[in-house]
C-alpha cells in the first residue's frame, strides 16, 4: 500500500545509519585503551577478551556499512552527493579496521611496549583516539545540518570541529616524532624484530588520527558541494 | 429522449450510487495521500488525522467544491452536440463515472498511485470524442486542464521552496531558533488561514446564497486568519519544552512548535483535497441530475442540486471512516525522517496551490501537487532522501491513466447505449 501513497516518495534517510556507524567505530577504537593496559600487565587472556569485543564492534560496523550501501541506490535525490556520502562511510570504516589490525598484531606477537616509553605511548594512544571521537562528534552534527538545510551557523560549527580535529592530528604527529626518538635510543637493548614491529604499531596508532582527519576532510567536501 | 422521461429516476439512482462509490473510493484511498505527511512526521496520531480529515474534507467539498464540479459537469464538453440526444450525455457521464471508479479499484488493488482527477477527465473526454464526436470536446478547455497538471506541481514546488527557505532564514539559522519559532510560526498559521478563508468566501459561499463583496471578503478572510494565528499562539505558549533536549539536539523543541503548525496545514490539506477531488465523484452525477430534472434540456446555467455536494462529502467521509484508518496506518509506519518543519512547508504549499486551483475551477491532482511541493523542499536541501523512482511512477501513472480512463469509459458507454437505447 505504501507504493500507492505519497510517502513512498520519502526514501530511508542515510544520515542516522551514518551516525550510528561512526559511533560503533569509536566504540571499537576505544577498546584499544583497556587492551594496551592489559598488554602492559601481560594479562594476555584479558587482552584476548578485549580484542574479541573490539572485533565484534568492527564486524557490526561492517554490517552497517554494507546495509547502508545497499540502501543507497542511485536515483535518490539527496541534499548531499551520494558519492561523497559513500566515500565518507568508507573512511569511517577504515578507522575500525585499523584498530582491529593493531590489536591483532600486538596479540599475535605478544608484543609489549617497553616500560620506559609506556607512559608516553599511552598519552599518544589516547590523543589519537581523541581524534576519532572528534570526528564522530562532527559526523553527529549531520542530522542538525539536515534540519538547517546544510548551510549557515551549523556549517560554521562543523567547520570549527574539523579545525579542532586538525589540531589534534597535528598534536599526534609531534607526539609520534618524540616517541620514535625515544624508541631509537632504546633500539640496541631490544630484540630487532620487536623494534621493527614497535615502529609499525606506532605508525598504525598514528593512522587512527590520520584517518579521523580524513573523515573530517570528507565531511568538509560533502558540505562544500552544491 | 423518451428514455430520459421513462427511466430518468433509474438513471439518477445509478449515477448517484456510482458517484457515491467513487467518493467513497476517494475517501478510502486518496485522503491517505493528503494526510500521510502529517501522520508520517508524527505531528498527528492516526485518530486525530481521521477526525481532521472528516471535518475538513467535508467542509472543503461542501464549501469550495462547486467550481470544479461545474468544470467537470459542463466545462469539458460542448453542450450543443448533445441538444438533440441528451440521453447520450447521461449515458456518457454514468460511463465515465463507472470507468473512473473501476480504474481506481484496479489500481488500488495493484498498489499503483493513480489520480482520480486524471481518470475522470480522461473518461469524459474518451466517451465524448470517440463515442459521440471529436468536436464534442471543448479541446481548448481540456488543454488548459492538462496544462494545469504540469504547472500546478511546478508552482507548488516553487512555493514550498520559498516557504521552506523563509523558515530556515527566520527560524533555524538564528541564535535562538526556539524563540524565533514561537514568534514566526503564528505568521505561517495566518497565511494558511488567510488563503483558505479567502477561497471559501470568494468561491464557496456562492451556492449557499451568501454574497459577500470583494473588500468585505478580504476583511473577513483577514479576520479569520488572525483568529487562527491567535489560537495557534495560545497553543504554542502552552507547549512544554524539554530543557535538557535543547543541549542534545538543538531542534527537537523547535520541531514541537512546527508540529502545532502542521495541525493547521493538515486541516488546510484536507480542505483543499475535499474542495478539488469531490468534483471527480459528483461532477458527472450533477450533470446527469441536471439533465433529467430539466426533462432532457441541457441547461447552461443551472445550479447544482442541493443534495449533491453533501452526498459527495458524505461519501468521502464514509470511505475515510471505513478504510482510511487502515490505509493511513500502513503509510504511517514506513516513514523515517520527515520532521514537521519539512512537512508543513510541503503541505502548506500544496494546499494553497490546490485551493487556488479549486477556486479557479481547475480539476488538478492533489497527490501530484504534493509531490511537486516535496521536491521543492528537497531542492532546498531539506529532505534526507527522495525516491525519484517513486516520483517517476507517479508521473507515469497520470500519463497512462488518461488513455485507460478513456478506453474504459468508451466500453461502458457502448454497453449502456446497447442496454437502454
Amino acid at each position: 500500500m505504501a507504493r500507492n501513497s505519497i510517502l513512498g516518495v520519502f526514501a530511508k534517510s542515510p544520515i542516522k545509519p551514518l551516525e550510528k556507524h561512526i559511533q560503533l567505530v569509536v566504540k571499537c577504537s576505544n577498546q584499544l585503551i583497556p587492551f594496551f593496559a592489559a598488554c602492559t600487565e601481560q594479562n594476555w587472556s584479558e587482552a584476548a577478551k578485549i580484542r574479541r569485543k573490539l572485533s565484534k564492534y568492527e564486524q557490526d560496523a561492517d554490517v552497517l556499512k554494507r546495509q547502508l550501501r545497499l540502501e543507497l541506490p542511485g536515483g535518490l535525490f539527496m541534499p548531499v552527493d551520494r558519492a561523497d556520502l559513500l566515500e565518507l562511510l568508507t573512511q569511517q570504516d577504515k578507522i575500525a579496521n585499523k584498530a582491529k589490525d593493531i590489536a591483532g598484531r600486538i596479540l599475535g606477537r605478544k608484543l609489549v611496549i617497553p616500560a620506559s616509553i609506556q607512559v608516553q605511548f599511552q598519552a599518544y594512544l589516547v590523543r589519537c583516539i581523541d581524534a576519532t571521537e572528534k570526528a564522530a562528534e562532527a559526523i553527529n552534527e549531520l542530522d542538525d545540518l539536515l534540519e538547517i538545510g546544510f548551510r549557515g551557523r551549523e556549517v560554521d560549527l562543523v567547520e570549527k570541529m574539523i579545525n579542532q580535529l586538525d589540531a589534534i592530528e597535528d598534536d599526534t604527529d609531534t607526539m609520534q616524532i618524540a616517541l620514535r626518538k625515544e624508541l631509537l635510543a632504546l633500539e640496541s637493548e631490544l630484540n630487532p624484530v620487536d623494534v621493527m614491529f614497535l615502529y609499525q604499531i606506532i605508525d598504525w596508532v598514528g593512522d587512527l588520527a590520520d584517518l579521523a582527519e580524513r573523515v573530517g576532510a570528507r565531511l568538509e567536501i560533502l558540505l562544500a558541494r552544491k | 429522449m423518451e428514455i430520459l422521461l421513462n427511466s430518468g429516476s433509474t438513471l439518477v439512482i445509478i449515477a448517484a450510487v456510482v458517484g457515491l462509490f467513487m467518493a467513497w473510493g476517494i475517501g478510502a484511498n486518496d485522503v491517505a495521500n493528503a494526510m500521510g505527511t502529517s501522520v508520517g512526521s508524527k505531528a498527528l496520531t492516526i485518530k486525530q488525522a481521521i477526525i481532521i480529515a472528516m471535518v475538513f474534507e467535508f467542509a472543503g467539498a461542501y464549501l469550495a467544491g462547486g467550481e470544479v464540479t461545474s468544470t467537470i459537469r459542463k466545462g469539458i464538453l460542448d453542450a450543443s452536440y448533445f441538444v438533440d440526444s441528451p440521453e447520450l450525455l447521461v449515458f456518457g457521464m454514468i460511463s465515465a463515472l463507472f470507468a473512473a471508479a473501476t480504474w481506481l479499484l484496479i489500481a488500488s488493488a495493484l498498489g499503483w498511485p493513480v489520480s482520480t482527477t486524471h481518470s475522470i477527465v480522461g473518461a469524459i473526454v474518451g466517451f465524448a470524442a470517440i463515442g459521440v464526436n471529436v468536436d464534442a470536446v471543448t479541446w481548448s478547455k481540456v488543454g488548459g486542464i492538462v496544462g494545469s497538471w504540469i504547472i500546478t506541481p511546478l508552482i507548488s514546488g516553487v512555493i514550498a521552496f520559498l516557504i521552506f527557505n523563509s523558515a530556515q532564514k527566520l527560524i533555524f539559522d538564528t541564535k535562538k531558533p526556539l524563540e524565533q519559532a514561537k514568534r514566526w510560526v503564528p505568521f505561517y498559521m495566518f497565511l494558511a488561514g488567510f488563503v483558505l478563508a479567502l477561497v471559501t468566501i470568494k468561491k464557496g459561499l456562492k451556492h449557499l446564497d451568501l454574497h459577500i463583496g470583494t473588500t468585505d471578503g478580504y476583511i473577513y478572510a483577514f479576520a479569520t486568519a488572525v483568529v487562527v494565528a491567535l489560537i495557534g499562539k495560545v497553543f504554542i505558549s502552552r507547549l512544554k519544552f524539554d530543557e535538557t533536549a535543547e543541549l542534545k539536539t538543538h531542534y527537537a523543541n523547535v520541531e514541537k512548535v512546527f508540529a502545532l503548525l502542521m495541525i493547521v496545514t493538515a486541516c488546510c490539506m484536507a480542505f483543499a483535497h475535499g474542495s478539488n477531488d469531490v468534483a471527480n465523484a459528483i461532477g458527472p452525477l450533477a450533470a446527469v441530475v441536471s439533465i433529467v430534472d430539466n426533462g432532457g434540456q441541457i441547461a447552461a446555467k443551472s445550479a447544482i442540486a442541493w443534495w449533491i455536494l453533501p452526498l459527495g462529502g458524505f461519501g468521502i467521509v464514509a470511505g475515510l471512516a471505513i478504510f482510511g484508518h487502515k490505509v493511513i496506518a500502513t503509510i504511517g509506519q514506513g516513514i523515517t525522517h520527515l520532521t514537521p518543519s519539512r512537512g508543513f512547508a510541503a503541505e502548506l504549499a500544496a494546499a494553497c496551490t490546490v485551493v487556488i486551483a479549486s477556486g479557479a475551477g481547475l480539476p488538478i491532482s492533489t497527490t501530484q501537487t504534493l509531490v511537486g511541493a516535496v521536491l521543492g523542499v528537497g531542492m532546498a536541501r531539506g529532505i534526507a532522501a527522495i525516491n525519484l523512482g517513486v516520483v517517476r511512477n507517479i508521473v507515469v501513472s497520470w500519463v497512462i491513466t488518461l488513455p485507460i480512463g478513456a478506453a474504459l469509459s468508451i466500453i461502458f458507454f457502448w454497453m449502456m447505449k446497447g442496454m437502454f437505447a
